[in-house]
Formats: C-alpha cells, structure tokens, sequence
C-alpha cells in the first residue's frame, strides 16, 4: 500500500477529529494574540476563540479572501517576527498580485513531510528518479517536490523551465521515472515525441505528478497514453502551503485532503453557506499546522466536492473531487449555474467533435443567452457537410438535457480555437 | 485514552480554563508546559474529578467521566503526583505507600504487598527508608515517595504535577529516568506537567503549552523544541524582540 504515514494517513475518524480540534483551537488561540487582522475579523464578529468549542462551530468564524492576503502584505499576516521564518515563497501574480507567504522551520518539515505523503502515492521510493519541471524560484511547487523527492531519497533532477526537448534528452540519458509538473507540459512531451518519433517505451517514465493547474480526465488519458505512466492528480495551493494539500491514490477517484493539517469545507460561491457532502461549491481551507502564516476559512477560488465515504486505499482521509476550475469560470445563465467543465465531458461524449470550445455569454438581450462554440474535427468539417447539422443537433440535446437550458451552438473548423483552458503553469 | 475536549473550568467567577482539548494515547508520555498561574494545576484536578465547576467533556477509555467524584475516577485508574508531593510527614514511608493502595487494599492485599516489591525495585532508596518518617526525607526522595504512592492505586494513567520543582538538577535526572522506565518497563502512560521545558520535552513524547488558561500549541517533542512560542508562553504577552 503507498501510504506514507499510516499513522495520521489511516487515523480513526473519532481520532483525527480530536486533533482537528486540539490543533484549530491552539491556531485559533494563537492567531487572535498574533494577527491583529484575525483579531479584528473575531472581535467584528463577535467570536472568541474559546467559543469554538467543537468542528461544528467553524463556520462561526467569518471567511478569509485572498483580498484580505493582498491588503496585508507584506508581513500583516505573519504571527512571528521575520527573523522566525526560515523560508518566503510567492503565489505567482499571473491574474493577480503575487501573495508572500512564510515558513518556520517546523512548517517547512511539516511542508516536506506532506509532500512525500504526495509522491509516495505515486509509489516513489529512493529507487527513483524525480525529474522537477515547475519553475525554481518563488513558486511553491519546485521547492516543495523538491524537498519531498529528497525526504524520500529520490534522485532529484531540478529541470525547472528547461525546454521540453532538452527535457526528453534528460528523461533518456538519466532514466527518469517520475515526472512532477503540469499536465500542460506533460502534453507539450507528449507533443514533441509523436513528432520527433520517439517511443514512450524508450524511457523509463512511470507515473507523472501532475498538478497545479486544473485538468480532465480527457487530458489525463492522453497523458497516460502518450507516455505509457500512470498520471495521479494533486492539490495545492501557495497560500495554503503549496503542494502537499491533496493527492489521488489508486483509485483514481478524488484525492485524499491532508486533514491532520488542513480542514476542508465546502461553500456556495455566492451565500458562503457549508453545502453537505458530495455537492460541488468553493473550497474553503483551514490550516490548523501552519506556524508563520495560517489562515482560517480561506476561499480558495476552487471548485469541488468532499466526500467522506470509505476508500479501498486504507486511507481515512475525506476525498476532494477533482478541480474542474475555479469560482471565476463558473457561469451563471438564467439562474442555471454551468461548469464549463461538464460542457467539456458532454463534448467527449459526441463524436466529430474536438473538445475545443468556447462559449460566449450576452447578456444584452431581456434573458442572458448562451452560445457555445465548437470545433468540428478534420474529417467532418471537409467530407460530410451534411452531417455537420446532425452534430449541431445533437449538441443541443445533449447540452439542453443536461442543463436544462437552451444553448446555441455553432461549429467551427478545427484549429480555429485553441484548447479552452490555457493554462498559465504557474496559476497558483 | 485520555480524551479532553473544549474543557472551561472556573473558580468561582473566575475562568481558569477556555475551551482545552487535548489527549493522551496508551504508552505515551505527554506534557504540558506553562508559566505559573497557566492552569496547569487547574487541568490536572479537573481530570481528577477535584474540581467540579466546569463544561467540557472529558472521556477515559471512552467513557464520560466528567461528571464522576474523585473516588470513582482513581478507582477507574487514575492516579495524580500532586505539586508539592503532599506526603503525610509524619507517616513513615512504608505507611505512605500503603496509603496510596487504600481505595483497593482489602480487595487486593496479597497483590499490593507484591506490587510493594516492584515499587521498592524501581525505587530502592525508599526500601532503605523504609520505616523512616517521610517528612525526614530530602526533596528527590520525597518526590520519589510520592511517585511510588501514586503508583500504588495501579493506575493507568498517572498525572504528574511538576515533579522537578525544587530539585537540584542530579535530582531531577534521576527522577526522570524513573519516569521514562515507567512508561517503557511498565507500560504506565503518563501526562506530565511541567515549568522546566527542557526536561520535559526530553521525556515526552508529545506537548500542549498553556498560557492563562488555553491551549496556544501543541506538537511533538521536536517540533515544541524548535518553536520560539514556548519562549513567549513562558515570559508573557509582554515579551517583545529586540527590533519590534
């Protein structure tokens, strides 16, 4: 079994409650002594930290947003003086401006610890060699695996940005065996090999540690295909702490939340209210383990859902569905909330379709209107004409069945769009 | 074993403990540090069943006992080293020890004189003192009495309350190395309080810091180690760096 630590890993679910709430009410304690923007957030609310006097009280404390992180940069949020924090990382400010965070020395032990419970899902051992494709520097996720791979005594080759073809050439002279990265490079290798014609079987590849942007099963099939590994997904966030947050386990089937460090919620975007398990709203993390820089009932921006059932893994640890996107992509037409993500799997269904798409909202009209714009593959779009309106209609059916909304749909030729979601590498 | 959660206990009107949780598994040595007035006292009478005016939940092998009397509470296996030791003075050491067996001694007489063997083992100093009264004793010998009389209810988890205060330093290693032979010879699990950091955080396994009344960390011996916030739990919200 990849289990990395049975002991916090496969914990008895009365068990793991009891140091949830130890360790949230001594943070809670500590951050109302040190923080003045929680002492504030708690005084407004009229909230002591002793009045969470169990797990059912959290949704007591107001959230924390990441606008709150931007106004007090850069120390406000930090409960030690600097000369405490061993380590500053940044979220990268692709979107938005880049977040400092900091790291004690504890929290980098506890951070590396994390993130070999990551790899050894994926069944690393010393045995290995940890080919690092994220970027060295300010973001989170080089460092992290980077420290992990070397907790569990992998060979660490730190590639960081290099080109995926100088990539390739590391992968076959060194015999890499496990890819960290995004699955946007992932498929750039992918790329690269079936035009430069080398086969997957020509590398020692293994399992790719894929992460740090939002990706499809679709995509992971690829992946999969195109160089012979097994890819598992993982969750983190810099805020948080980086990587080291979440991590698919065999089953392929969400990946298990750290919870002897992090407690999961799951929010509606728009009310803030707690939704039950199993439906899809905003993940909202409190990280109970953090010592220079924790944050209480942080909005994430991510889509998922929690579900708590058992998992023939062995862990114990509450699944998080895969994240489709983030709160921002979610659209809201007619009062009908659409997951560009389902359009995604209900396009995979179709044949002749890519799943390249955009949709385009207008809201000019006296009801919002929604028009999705598809890519027809190669074949259809230049021999079969006629069989184009069939595609159409199809679309629509699909689609009105399965929003129960009317969605206009227009193909377009093939490579006119790019893939809908282009990723930055770095968009946490 | 132990499980303590959002415990408040009071004096009166006065708060001495907001929203404590904490626990203690079979076979560890857990500790709780903190400056004088913390609570720590406070915490141990209350797992005794010695203070009663309180909210909160406190479960010994998963049984609620919050609400039980002391009596029944050492009967269930807990036994507390209170501070200062409190040995009755004028007893002799022998009496002392006996005395600690008291809630169990017609029922089990045969089986406490035997167990007074393993005490002397562990303690041979006070086989030596025997019939000696205890208040002629020195500090460490004091302390181990005390110890050895606790260990007399045969309990399962044993409460100390600071055991090295007042101790010179030889002192104090000797009775911590009795402490670690406790836990790893006779499996007793143990929950230590304690002012002197280091040394408890070289026994134990895991901590909790105190200050005034709560919980403000907790983690294992290492990570307690490493953490600067000990430093100020013990010099008080006054303590500021050089810079600030």
């Amino acid at each position: 079994m990849a289990i990395k630590d049975r002991k916090y890993e496969t914990l008895q679910r009365d068990a793991l409650q009891q140091l949830q709430l130890e360790r949230l009410q001594a943070i809670l304690n500590r951050v109302y002594m040190n923080v003045a923007f929680y002492r504030n957030l708690l005084d407004k609310a009229g909230i002591a930290p002793e009045d969470i006097s169990s797990l059912d009280d959290l949704p007591k404390i107001p959230f924390t947003a990441k606008e709150s992180l931007v106004e007090n940069q850069p120390y406000g949020m930090f409960t030690l003086p600097l000369r405490e924090v061993v380590r500053l990382q940044s979220s990268s400010g692709t979107t938005r401006e880049p977040i400092v965070v900091g790291y004690t020395k504890n929290d980098i032990e506890h951070w590396t610890e994390l993130v070999s419970r990551v790899l050894m899902a994926g069944k690393v051992t010393k045995d290995d060699v940890v080919q690092i494709s994220f970027d060295y520097g300010l973001f989170t996720g080089a460092l992290g695996f980077h420290y992990g791979a070397e907790l569990i005594g992998a060979t660490v080759i730190p590639c960081s940005r290099l080109s995926a073809e100088k990539q390739i050439a590391v992968m076959r002279n060194y015999r890499t065996t496990v890819l960290v990265g995004t699955p946007t490079f992932a498929l750039q290798v992918v790329d690269i090999m079936n035009e430069q014609g080398i086969n997957p079987a020509e590398l020692s590849l293994r399992v790719g540690l894929l992460g740090s942007e939002p990706w499809s099963e679709v995509v992971r099939q690829e992946i999969e295909r195109g160089l012979h590994i097994t890819a598992l997904d993982n969750y983190g966030i810099s805020e948080i702490i980086g990587p080291g947050v979440a991590v698919e386990c065999e089953e392929k089937n969400g990946m298990h939340i750290f919870e002897d460090h992090f407690i999961p919620e799951v929010v509606d975007p728009e009310t803030g209210e707690v939704l039950p398990e199993g439906e899809t709203g905003e993940l909202v993390l409190t990280t109970i383990t953090k010592e220079a820089f924790p944050l209480i009932r942080y909005r994430t921006g991510d889509l998922t859902s929690l579900h708590y059932d058992a998992c023939p893994c062995g862990r114990t640890l509450v699944r998080m569905s895969r994240v489709a996107e983030r709160t921002d992509d979610l659209i809201i037409i007619q009062g009908v909330k659409v997951l560009p993500s389902r359009i995604e799997q209900i396009l995979a269904e179709i044949e002749g379709t890519e799943t390249h798409f955009r949709l385009n909202v207008d809201r000019s009209g006296a009801t919002d209107e929604l028009e999705v714009s598809v890519e027809v593959s190669d074949r259809i779009f230049f021999d079969e004409v006629g069989k184009m309106s069939e595609i159409q209609e199809e679309i629509q059916r699909r689609l009105d069945e399965a929003l129960g909304l009317f969605v206009r749909v227009r193909l377009v030729e093939p490579m006119s769009i790019q893939k809908w979601k282009e990723s930055s590498g770095n968009s946490h | 074993m132990l499980r303590i959660q959002s415990l408040n206990a009071f004096y009166g009107n006065i708060q001495a403990l907001r929203g404590i949780s904490l626990h203690v598994d079979d076979g560890e040595i857990v500790t709780l540090l903190g400056a004088n007035g913390a609570g720590k006292t406070t915490l141990l009478n209350s797992i005794c069943g010695l203070i009663t005016s309180r909210k909160g939940k406190i479960t010994f092998h998963d049984e609620d006992i919050t609400r039980f009397s002391a009596e029944k509470i050492v009967r269930l296996g807990i036994s507390q080293v209170p501070e200062g030791r409190q040995l009755f003075g004028e007893l002799t050491v022998m009496d002392n020890l006996i005395l600690g067996s008291y809630h169990h001694y017609r029922s089990r007489k045969k089986e406490i004189y035997k167990y007074l063997d393993t005490i002397f083992e562990i303690f041979p100093i006070l086989k030596e003192r025997e019939k000696q009264s205890a208040g002629t004793l020195s500090g460490g010998e004091q302390q181990m009495l005390a110890v050895g009389r606790a260990l007399m209810s045969m309990p399962t988890l044993l409460l100390l309350d600071e055991p090295s205060m007042g101790l010179a330093p030889k002192i104090i290693s000797e009775i911590f190395e009795v402490i670690k032979h406790l836990r790893d010879e006779q499996n007793t699990t143990i929950l230590l309080v304690e002012q002197n950091a280091h040394v408890a955080l070289d026994v134990a396994d895991r901590g909790y810091v105190l200050e005034t009344g709560r919980i403000v960390l907790q983690g294992t011996s290492e990570e307690l180690l490493e953490n600067k916030e000990i430093k100020r739990a013990y010099l008080g919200k006054g303590y500021k760096e050089v810079w600030e």
